[in-house]
């Protein structure tokens, strides 16, 4: 059961599924505490998925 | 020391074992040979190779450092630089460096025999391209993830830098094109595939729309929504196929087709990202995976036996499918699978950035390479399961061997490949096809393998469907590439021109989009043209080709790992890269020179425009072929002159990072190293 629940998390993780919890969680870890971005709150999910997908496809992504 | 002798003794198993395998493939003289061969010699090869050579390159080349910080730690923004797992990297890296090129290649040069596909896919893989994908991953990771562009230019100088950039937007032109005409050749007169294949883009702006406005990120919900619409597409493509209006809608020339998909590379290239391209590749991305592991399986448990011969007399350069002799054009047909210059735009472009320590890198870059290869041997394996004949059937151009079934067969049996006109329209009509014939460019005859593969596995009934299952899977990455090619050449020229007047360089001003991605589109669209209109195939001019133009960059990308480890006072080793290189430059030039120069009009292309032309002049060309005689004649001296400026380009590169090389060892001044200082990492 556990190794079903783990390949799950490495399946949503490897599509991007959970790119946005992802984001919250580095945002609690990096920005919370520091003063300056206090009045940045962390993106909406359509913005963040919007800004995600956007970058994604910036610059060299698939090969032959 | 007891735990040490079992292992060595494993470890000597493997290796013979490994011997012995690649021994049997070579030596066999049988009439057939059983996959299970290659299977066991590739994966003790790349057994052996992943521990003692990567491991040796990664702790006494490299000196990969397990305590220093990564980029992906010191710069971790949580967006592109994001420290993450160590599968999931190598599940991204592997994504982005497979795709439609190592199936396309092993299928087109099995027409030398199994024999020599093989070897270079199995060697070419484990000296050249792992090393070449590692090394870069390796250096660019020590930079802060700096691309190979920037890289030549900060260690080497900027004609290597400019040389970089030129070689990059060149060979995504040529790739496209050839890409494009694999997936036309495919589709047409095939109602089925053609519109299979359609149907994938509105599914892929359903599953866009899905995940951008229904369910906002919810990519697993929507990329399952998607591969169901896909399957069920490829059944009612069966349907359509049997209906007498729908299916004269998409029964079509090639050239039809081709301005099709012309139009369709134009809309993609400008339309926003999350409706077309991104959620195409997560499909095609599902689909990758999911056919690649069912193939490993299918051929596992099947091991059926190969019937192509070791070597067949094509490799005296008479062969149908390409003309060219054994060496170097091998070489230059397999080039992903084996050698890539494309994979060191990946390995210094998303992949350092997500690396969470220096100690995967052999995983990532050694490993991922040898993924890649073992695809190769698969699609080697199920282009060589085929009858002889049937292949050379598919694949050999109406050109060579005739327009008529009757000619075609006994030209194709006359060389020893005996096949028939009624085995190949009943091949055809259980695969659900009018023809097979001339259907040159690699897809259809390993989706005719893949078919029959599964077809035993599964039961023959379904060949049809899987058939255009195979069909759909190739032409979905295929259009993936093709997309997100163009928009990369769009971005790449939007850049090159902002340096002429500053406002091109603007991505969100329409005008400089528009006009930029129509001259890439046109770029490619030209290719893809002439490509179409030859009654040789055209595959047979693009591919070599586009292996010229990929076999320069990984050149390109090598130089910079070797002139990095000579000024890092690694000269002893610079071996490691420098040999690979060296082939390379050798097999490069020899084709780049025959290419030019043969007199053999099946080979040379000035030869064949001057035949071409003689010919005209004389009025002895059919009258179809005399109507598109000179666009081909300035189509294959505008191919000399490009193949030309591939190899100056090579050559001035490798000459520029030999001046570094000597300017290091004599003390010269030299550009600094800009590798980035050392850093402890914090990551447990």
């Amino acid at each position: 059961m556990k190794i079903l629940k783990n390949l799950w998390a490495r399946v949503r993780q490897l599509s991007g599924d959970d790119a946005y919890e992802r984001y919250l969680q580095h945002y609690a870890e990096h920005h919370q505490s520091c003063p300056k971005d206090e009045a940045e709150l962390p993106l909406s999910k359509e913005a963040f998925f919007k800004e995600w997908q956007d970058k994604k496809w910036t610059g060299v992504k698939r090969c032959c | 020391m007891r735990n040490k002798l079992t292992k060595n003794f494993i470890w000597a198993l493997v290796a013979l074992l490994g011997a012995g395998a690649v021994g049997g493939i070579a030596l066999n003289r049988g009439e057939s040979i059983n996959a299970l061969w290659f299977i066991t010699a590739a994966l003790c090869v790349y057994a052996i190779a992943y521990r003692f050579y990567g491991a040796w390159l990664a702790t006494k080349v490299l000196l990969v450092d397990e305590t220093r910080a990564t980029p992906a730690e010191r710069l971790d923004n949580g967006r592109d630089f994001i420290p993450t797992n160590k599968w999931i990297v190598f599940g991204h890296h592997f994504a982005a460096i497979a795709g439609p090129g190592p199936l396309v290649g092993p299928t087109l040069a099995a027409q030398f025999g199994y024999l020599p596909g093989t070897l270079w896919i199995l060697f070419g893989a484990v000296l050249g391209g792992c090393v070449q994908d590692m090394v870069t991953l390796f250096f660019s990771v020590r930079r802060n993830g700096r691309s190979l562009g920037q890289m030549a230019r900060d260690e080497i100088g900027p004609v290597g830098g400019a040389a970089a950039l030129v070689g990059t937007f060149a060979i995504m032109i040529i790739l496209i094109a050839v890409l494009g005409l694999v997936v036309v050749n495919a589709m047409k007169h095939s109602p089925w595939a053609t519109s299979t294949v359609a149907a994938t883009i509105p599914i892929a702006m359903i599953v866009g729309l899905y995940m951008r406005h229904i369910r906002v990120g919810q990519v697993l919900e929507a990329s399952a929504l998607g591969v169901s619409l896909l399957l069920l597409a490829v059944m009612s493509g069966g349907w359509i196929d049997h209906h007498p209006i729908l299916r004269v809608l998409f029964d079509h020339e090639g050239l039809t087709l081709a301005w099709w998909v012309i139009a369709y590379g134009f809309a993609a290239a400008i339309m926003p990202v999350w409706l077309l391209l991104a959620p195409r590749d997560y499909l095609s991305t599902f689909m990758k995976l999911g056919t690649i592991i069912l193939l490993t399986v299918a051929i596992l448990t099947l091991h059926p036996q190969i019937k192509m011969p070791a070597l067949t007399q094509f490799i005296d350069g008479t062969g149908p499918i390409f003309g060219g002799t054994l060496f170097p054009f091998v070489f230059i047909t397999i080039a992903c699978g084996a050698i890539s210059g494309f994979h060191a735009l990946i390995s210094s472009g998303t992949t350092p950035k997500l690396l969470t320590n220096e100690r995967d890198i052999r995983m990532i870059g050694y490993g991922g390479m040898l993924l890649e290869s073992f695809v190769a041997i698969m699609a080697l394996i199920a282009a060589t399961v085929l009858d002889p004949g049937v292949f050379f059937a598919i694949n050999s151009p109406a050109g060579v061997v005739g327009k008529e079934a009757a000619d075609a067969v006994a030209m194709i049996s006359s060389w020893g490949f005996p096949v028939t006109v009624k085995q190949m329209n009943i091949l055809a009509s259980n695969m659900g096809e009018a023809s097979l014939f001339a259907r040159t460019g690699g897809a259809p005859s390993l989706a005719v393998g893949m078919a029959s593969i599964f077809g035993s596995l599964f039961g023959k009934s379904l060949l049809a469907m899987w058939y255009h299952f195979a069909i759909m899977f190739e032409a979905i990455f295929i259009l993936t590439t093709l997309d997100a090619g163009t928009r990369v050449g769009r971005f790449m020229l939007q850049d090159m021109l902002g340096n002429v007047w500053p406002k091109m360089a603007l991505t969100s001003w329409w005008p400089s989009v528009l006009i930029s991605s129509a001259l890439v589109v046109a770029g490619w669209g030209y290719f893809l043209y002439i490509g179409v209109i030859d009654p040789n195939g055209g595959v047979n001019i693009l591919w070599p080709l586009f292996g010229i133009a990929n076999q320069m960059l990984a050149a390109i990308a090598l130089s910079v790992g070797t002139g990095i480890l000579v000024k890092s006072g690694k000269l002893k080793f610079a071996w490691v890269t420098g040999l690979p290189l060296l082939w390379l430059i050798v097999i490069t030039s020899t084709a780049a020179w025959e290419k030019i120069t043969s007199s053999d009009i099946r080979v040379g292309f000035f030869a064949a425009a001057n035949d071409m032309a003689a010919k005209l002049a004389a009025g002895t060309l059919p009258p179809e072929k005399a109507a598109v005689a000179t666009q081909l004649i300035f189509n294959q001296h505008l191919d000399a002159w490009l193949t030309l400026f591939f190899v100056v380009v090579l050559w001035v590169v490798v000459l520029d990072m030999l001046r570094v090389v000597v300017q290091s060892y004599f003390k010269k001044a030299v550009l600094p190293s800009s590798e980035v200082a050392y850093q402890k990492s914090c990551i447990e």
